[in-house]
């Protein structure tokens, strides 16, 4: 089961361009933002997110651990996520 | 399988009715060597943090800055100003490009004997001067540029007492219509004070009046003002040919050029604001050929020049200590390189590139140093790429006055090392340690701790 829902009042473009429509505020994600939220939107767990990141990028479990933590802030200060 | 690179995941709130009309991103590149030497290797080699200077750099700007010159005045001559950098390989690459050496105090001056400058190459500016440094400086034949009335009176006396000649300027301060006007050094213009100066001097046998000097500011971005300036100390000139048939052998217009760095505060970037040295050469010119002096009587024209010509020749290596979140959401960053080595933070808003190829999305980030101090602040507010645990920014236009007015604080200083015109890297400075820290202290016997 998902430990991060995503609000159903936005969309993301392919290219990461994401438009909250409830308040018409607008971001950019980069290439690894994109994929975490394309993943979150899919209803994956941080636990699988992180495993999935871990097999396709370079990157030790305890920098991806904590970057995610920070953006996940992030996202949760503007919004664009509910966690439980 | 091969991995791709991997970038922090970034998120960029946009914000509408604020756009930069003022270009690119200025941190979208990224600087991986320094005159062709990768800043990986030396720092591999040489530590982090880790000042470079080029001496490419160095040459190139005093080269370009006389040829500025010389194609607009018939006599000039350069005199290094110390204190902005005196580290012997920076002098000596000046020295070498035949600038005589301007000091403000009497290490600097035994800094220059010692790199085998003649006195009679020295200016020796600055309010203090004692009794022993002046009686050098005139056995030496400096060029002493006398800055108080009591400066003068001892100069005198000392004249007198060991029969001595010296060889002095006054240095002159003046309104140039700039603000603050710099009237704590010397003797002022407008009201006659310099003029008394003069007098006295002439009346005095022992002493040769062969120079008149000022200096208005620092980083001045008034070009305007030099001209004033300029024009002030000629007609001085012009009066002391006609009042005592005597002629001024030089005219200094100090240093104070405006270098490519941009300050606190200011809008708009320093390449926009700053005037060019070619608009300073040709206002001090114009100010100078307005007086028609004729061929016997023109004086060489001295330049102080120090921060225009030694800036964008230092360059500071810093690595990520940390990554931090603050409690507003703004992204900050941890370098090893604090404000005790890089005291122009006060000031500057330097620009600072990453090391190595990192994302295009950038953050606004603060960049703190390493010491425990809420001081520690190398800038506020600078659109950064991510930037991982160790990797390594480069902080540019660190060549003046960084080295002289460093610290060893919490931190001790670096190394200095000095990329030549070949491609080969020299240490111009070892880095500190404990011992060099603690050779100059004492602990009272009765405080020291008993060995069990």
């Amino acid at each position: 089961m998902a430990d991060i829902t995503i609000p159903k009042n936005l969309a993301v473009s392919d290219s990461g361009f994401l438009f909250l429509t409830s308040t018409g505020e607008t971001f950019t994600l980069n290439e690894i933002g994109h994929f975490i939220f394309k993943q979150f939107q899919q209803n994956d767990s941080f636990e699988t997110v992180k495993n999935k990141i871990a097999q396709e990028y370079e990157v030790d479990l305890n920098s991806l651990e904590k970057d995610l933590d920070d953006f996940i802030a992030q996202l949760k200060a503007y919004n664009l996520i509910e966690t439980k | 399988m091969t991995k791709k690179r991997y970038e922090r995941p970034i998120i960029i709130k946009h914000i509408s009715g604020l756009m930069n009309k003022f270009g690119s991103n200025p941190t979208a590149s990224y600087k991986s060597d320094i005159d062709g030497v990768a800043v990986e290797k030396l720092v591999e080699k040489f530590g982090s943090p880790l000042f470079v200077i080029s001496e490419k750099q160095l040459r190139q700007n005093q080269r370009e800055a006389y040829r500025i010159f010389k194609t607009r005045y018939p006599k000039v001559q350069f005199a290094w100003s110390y204190k902005t950098n005196y580290l012997n390989a920076v002098c000596s690459v000046f020295h070498q490009e035949n600038s005589w050496a301007e000091v403000v105090s009497e290490f600097e001056y035994e800094k220059a004997r010692r790199l085998g400058i003649k006195g009679e190459h020295i200016i020796f500016n600055g309010p203090d001067k004692s009794r022993e440094a002046l009686l050098r400086a005139m056995k030496e034949k400096a060029k002493i540029h006398i800055d108080h009335f009591d400066e003068l009176y001892t100069i005198i006396e000392l004249t007198e007492a060991e029969k001595l000649k010296a060889k002095v300027a006054i240095r002159v301060n003046m309104d140039v219509g700039i603000y603050p006007m710099w009237d704590r050094f010397g003797f002022n213009f407008e009201n006659g004070e310099a003029w008394q100066a003069i007098k006295r001097i002439i009346a005095a046998k022992n002493l040769e009046l062969v120079g008149l000097h000022t200096h208005i500011g620092t980083y001045m971005m008034s070009a305007e003002a030099y001209r004033v300036a300029a024009i002030n100390l000629g007609t001085l000139a012009k009066k002391i040919k006609n009042d005592f048939d005597k002629v001024i052998e030089y005219i200094d217009l100090g240093g104070g050029f405006a270098s490519h760095n941009t300050l606190l505060g200011q809008y708009l970037p320093a390449e926009q604001v700053v005037p060019s040295i070619e608009q300073f050469a040709d206002s001090i010119s114009s100010g100078l050929f307005e007086l028609s002096f004729t061929n016997e009587e023109m004086p060489t024209l001295i330049l102080e020049t120090g921060r225009a010509l030694v800036d964008d020749a230092g360059f500071l290596i810093s690595s990520v200590i940390a990554n931090k979140r603050l409690s507003d959401g703004r992204r900050a960053v941890i370098i090893d390189a604090g404000v005790n080595l890089l005291f122009t933070s006060f000031w500057y808003k330097h620009k600072i590139s990453p090391a190595q190829p990192n994302g295009s999305y950038t953050e606004n980030t603060t960049i703190y140093g390493p010491l425990c101090m809420n001081i520690d602040c190398i800038q506020d507010s600078i659109a950064l790429p991510a930037l991982k645990v160790g990797e390594k920014i480069v902080i540019h236009y660190v060549g003046a006055y960084d080295m002289t007015q460093w610290m060893q604080f919490i931190a001790m200083r670096p190394n200095v090392v000095m990329v030549m015109e070949n491609g080969s890297v020299e240490l111009i400075r070892k880095a500190e340690n404990i011992d060099y820290l603690m050779e100059r202290e004492r602990v009272p016997e009765k405080l020291l701790l008993k060995k069990k």
